[in-house]
């Protein structure tokens, strides 16, 4: 039977599950056919902080939204034209994101009186007409799964954990996505088991031809590749990318890496990948508490390495007190904070930009360090070499402000050439600085980067003694002096507001907006995507997306002032339109959310056209 | 480890030009001056010393030292000197700590560097008092403590530092007093020797907020029927005259004082700061009462245990010896790995 062949530009797939179905799996292996297949991506996975919450329940429920098309696309999507839903909890839990008219795919044998009973439902959804206005397309997954299977030497339990590769080859039909990288994938993932490598390609296999045959599935559909940049691609999730950002910085630098990190979900990934690397002279330490992490960290920078210490909000406000000490120390230190739905434990899987004020405030004393947020997940690579570079550079703490949202989506990234990335190469001090050419000076600064010597131990003739305690200028001798205190404090503010840092880009194609759009971090895509949106219906907006927050760029003030009108929208209550208007004077609205999910495109574009149209 | 190298340095080399600012009469100053007059026998160059130490009286040691030197933040010494030590192994790293320091606030770091048998060598100073914030009570001082804060006594139970030590799995455990030079060098010479975590008390006297509180240890009339000096292979006997032992009673779990003229020569314990089971240091560590009576001093317990410092770099040695090209080949080559694809 020939199908016919649609085409579209583009398409949005959510794979929904129980946190047992391997969801995540299925939607990274359609993610790299797509990928194979040269669309543009970005992905969205959403799941559970339970490791297994009770089987078949709507707190179990765990999904993995991809989004591809034939042109450059900024966010994973924000509604579904496709839901595939394992069993009833899946279709309750996600049902509500759908748009009418959406495909809907359901394992029909999940849809016991149990099962639904399990989430409220008093009659079965798929036969009491309540789906009516979405294409269902009722599949007996299990059955068939088990049934295509029912031929090789697999436990029944086997068989049936291989539905979702029977979905995956059915979406793969449906998309034409070609799947040899799926099979190879199998092939070295069960290499220790030849018997499993059979049966999960031959569910795969079974789903595609279910497809090919089944009447159901009328219309094939197909995205043809989107116009991207020549080069080398791989998709890659923020937390891989700013571990591969955290390898290329000590190959760039020359120094080993030390990562010292406590487990914390989203953080966990950096270090489990960091440990992957030691031939790269990275040193991966999972220290018994986020205080002795970033202890050890600062540590190793003490002794000449790139210290990194790896956590999530609840990590940072522990390591405060040590942050300060690397404040005073004057050393380079690289904090990355993957930041996560708060207070307390708060939402751990869940997404929000809520530790801005913990980054540029959060300590005791006057305790300045640089701020850096990446906008995507491939920019997670070059936020971590930026980070890595300032703290070499000026020799202070940098935080790095990502969050769940870039850690865990993907996009494609073109890989950059290594000898393009920036040289982060260092001199550690190795003679006296002090004008009788015998004294070492340890809070001499240079003059053009106000960084005082990185004198290592191990350095004959600069032996010194560093602590917290208030030091003298140049000595570095304990003070208590209230004028040397005063110049101390006003020194170490002034040299991280000296940093120099690149001008922030607005994107105002026609140049007649009258409305900016300011946003930082993870908030770049659906922000861009809700502006491109705005323009192509003839509103005008300006978008400016800030990488640096501390210190700001020095354009800050001046794009600010050249608009009627700045909006800020933040997964927070606010933090930085408050900044914005405590240093630069400029009435910033705010637009906050705050619900563990980024912003739909959709929900930021009907904002702005109300602030673009009416003032 | 640092290794020792032909250097002639006297006891002035390692002192700093700083001021030295305890109190009057504190046994800091004993301590600071046996130290700095041992440190020329290592044979280790100053510029490969290092003194780490968190906050407290003890903690300011690092600044009188002229060696390099981190005065850093309370209770966190041994997680930082840990990631230095880790990184540098050409370095002799020292941490310097006192009760409170060590066993209250870092306590938890103290425990996992004497775990992971971290090359250290930790220096505790206990005088049971916090002194630098003015006459509290610490995790060693005495149940019914008076201090400023238990103005009707502690009801805390104190921490035995040793025992901890040893239920922390501490590869090397010793305990002397500040004002005994030739016995806190010969620790301390012990100690470094030692490759991993050492873990030295020193009895340390606070002359302004628990004055004396180790008195009976160093009074020349009573410190001999008090202290009892482990000597490594030699029967455990101690008093003016060697009138008292220790024995393991049949049947009981630990050690035990007896009159030696009561008990079969046979049956002292004889010394052996190696056996492999902590259990037998523990019991030493057991000893003392509430009156400092049978306190052993010495090198309760030494073996032999691979340093976190000697595995973390095996790791790392041997995964770069697998490794070929240059970082930077190596670097693009980890860039490309997974599924890539190429757009023309």
């Amino acid at each position: 039977m020939t199908k016919q062949v649609r085409q579209l530009d583009r398409v949005v797939i959510r794979f929904a599950g129980d946190s047992g179905d391997g969801m995540q799996l299925t939607g990274d292996r359609f993610t790299s056919e797509t990928a194979q297949l040269g669309n543009d991506i970005s992905t969205l996975p959403n799941f559970p902080a339970e490791i297994r919450a009770p089987a078949g329940t709507l707190p179990g429920v765990s999904s993995f939204q991809v989004h591809f098309a034939d042109y450059d696309i900024l966010t994973p999507g924000d509604a579904p034209n496709v839901l595939v839903a394992m069993n009833p909890a899946a279709l309750k839990a996600n049902i509500g994101d759908l748009p009418r008219g959406a495909d809907i795919i359901v394992n029909t044998d999940e849809f016991t009186k149990r099962n639904l009973t399990k989430v409220g439902y008093a009659a079965n959804p798929l036969e009491d007409g309540s789906l009516d206005g979405y294409a269902l397309h009722p599949v007996a997954l299990t059955a068939m799964t088990i049934g295509a299977l029912a031929d090789h030497d697999v436990s029944k339990k086997d068989a049936e954990r291989a539905k979702n590769m029977f979905a995956l080859g059915l979406l793969s039909w449906m998309y034409s996505r070609p799947y040899e990288s799926t099979i190879r994938f199998l092939e070295r993932k069960f290499a220790a088991r030849p018997e499993l490598v059979a049966a999960n390609i031959a569910a795969f296999k079974a789903g595609w031809n279910f497809g090919e045959t089944t009447e159901d599935f009328g219309v094939r559909y197909e995205v043809k590749p989107a116009k991207m940049s020549p080069g080398t691609y791989r998709n890659i999730t923020g937390n891989q990318a700013l571990s591969l950002g955290l390898v290329a910085a000590g190959v760039r630098s020359g120094l080993p890496v030390f990562l010292g990190a406590y487990p914390i979900t989203p953080a966990s990934d950096i270090l489990h990948e960091l440990s992957k690397h030691k031939r790269f002279g990275v040193t991966t330490m999972q220290a018994e508490d986020e205080i002795a992490a970033i202890g050890a960290a600062l540590g190793a920078s003490y002794g000449g390495s790139l210290g990194i210490t790896t956590t999530s909000g609840p990590g940072v406000a522990l390591k405060g007190e040590t942050i300060s000490l690397a404040v005073a120390l004057e050393l380079p230190l690289v904090v990355i904070d993957v930041q996560r739905a708060g207070p307390s434990t708060g939402m751990p899987t869940k997404t929000e930009q809520a530790d801005l004020n913990m980054a540029l405030f959060g300590r005791h004393g006057e305790a300045p360090v640089a701020v850096v947020a990446p906008r995507s997940p491939s920019d997670c690579f070059f936020a971590a070499i930026e980070a890595a570079r300032i703290a070499l550079t000026y020799r202070t703490p940098v935080i790095l402000l990502s969050d769940n949202y870039v850690a865990n989506g993907s996009e494609p990234w073109l890989l950059p050439e290594v000898d393009s990335l920036p040289d982060l190469r260092v001199e550690f001090a190795t003679e006296p600085n002090g004008d009788d050419g015998k004294t070492f000076l340890p809070y001499l600064r240079d003059p053009v980067t106000m960084a005082r010597p990185w004198a290592i131990p191990g350095t004959p003739g600069l032996e010194h003694r560093i602590g917290g305690l208030e030091k003298a200028d140049k000595t570095g001798d304990i003070s208590y002096d209230p004028a040397n205190h005063d110049f101390m404090v006003r020194t170490r503010a002034a040299r991280i507001e000296a940093i120099p840092v690149p001008d922030v880009e607005v994107e105002d194609p026609d140049g007649d907006a009258r409305t900016l759009v300011l946003g930082w971090g993870s908030t770049y895509g659906p922000i861009g995507a809700a502006c491109r949106a705005l323009r192509q219906r003839g509103l005008p907006v300006a978008q400016a997306h800030l990488r640096h927050l501390s210190p700001m760029p020095a354009n800050l003030g001046d794009v600010l002032k050249a608009y009627d009108r700045v909006v800020v929208p933040e997964m927070n209550l606010g933090q930085l339109a408050h900044v914005i208007r405590g240093r630069y004077l400029v009435d910033a609205i705010p637009y906050n959310q705050v619900s563990g999910l980024p912003f739909t495109a959709a929900k930021l574009e009907s904002m702005l056209e109300e602030v673009v149209k009416n003032g | 480890m640092a290794e020792p190298v032909a250097l002639k340095l006297t006891q002035k080399d390692f002192k700093s030009d700083q001021e030295v600012r305890w109190c009057p009469g504190c046994g800091d100053y004993a301590i600071l001056a046996a130290v700095q007059s041992f440190m020329p026998e290592l044979r280790i160059p100053r510029e490969r010393t290092v003194f780490v130490s968190g906050i407290g009286c003890s903690s300011r040691f690092p600044y009188y030292m002229n060696t390099y030197g981190m005065h850093s933040i309370h209770g966190r010494a041994p997680a930082i000197a840990t990631g230095l030590s880790v990184s540098r192994p050409d370095l002799s790293v020292w941490v310097v700590t006192g009760d409170g320091d060590a066993l209250s606030i870092g306590g938890n770091h103290l425990i996992h560097a004497l775990r992971r048998n971290v090359n250290l060598k930790i220096l505790l100073f206990n005088n049971r008092i916090y002194g630098l914030t003015k006459g509290q009570y610490s995790p060693t001082s005495e149940l019914g403590k008076i201090t400023k804060s238990t103005p009707v006594g502690s009801a805390d139970s104190p921490f035995n530092p040793l025992s901890l030590a040893l239920g922390a799995e501490a590869t090397f455990v010793a305990r002397t007093i500040d004002s005994d030079r030739k016995h806190l060098q010969s620790v301390l010479r012990a100690a470094a020797e030692h490759q991993g975590s050492a873990f030295v008390e020193i009895y340390q006297n606070c002359n302004i907020f628990n004055d004396g509180a180790f008195e009976t240890l160093k009074d020349p009339s009573t410190r001999d029927e008090y202290l009892i000096r482990l000597e490594h292979r030699q029967p455990i006997t101690f008093g003016a005259d060697g009138q008292r032992c220790v024995v393991h009673p049949p049947g009981g779990f630990g050690l035990e004082v007896r009159e030696t003229a009561s008990v079969d020569p046979a049956d002292i314990v004889v010394h052996d700061a190696t056996v492999a089971e902590p259990a037998y240091a523990f019991a030493l560590s057991r000893l003392p009462g509430l009156d400092l009576r049978n306190t052993p001093i010495g090198v309760l317990r030494q073996v032999e245990r691979s340093s976190y410092d000697e595995r973390v770099r095996e790791q790392t040695d041997s995964a770069k010896a697998k490794a070929t090209g240059t970082p930077e080949e190596q670097l693009a080559g980890l860039l490309t790995s997974g599924d890539t694809w190429t757009i023309l």
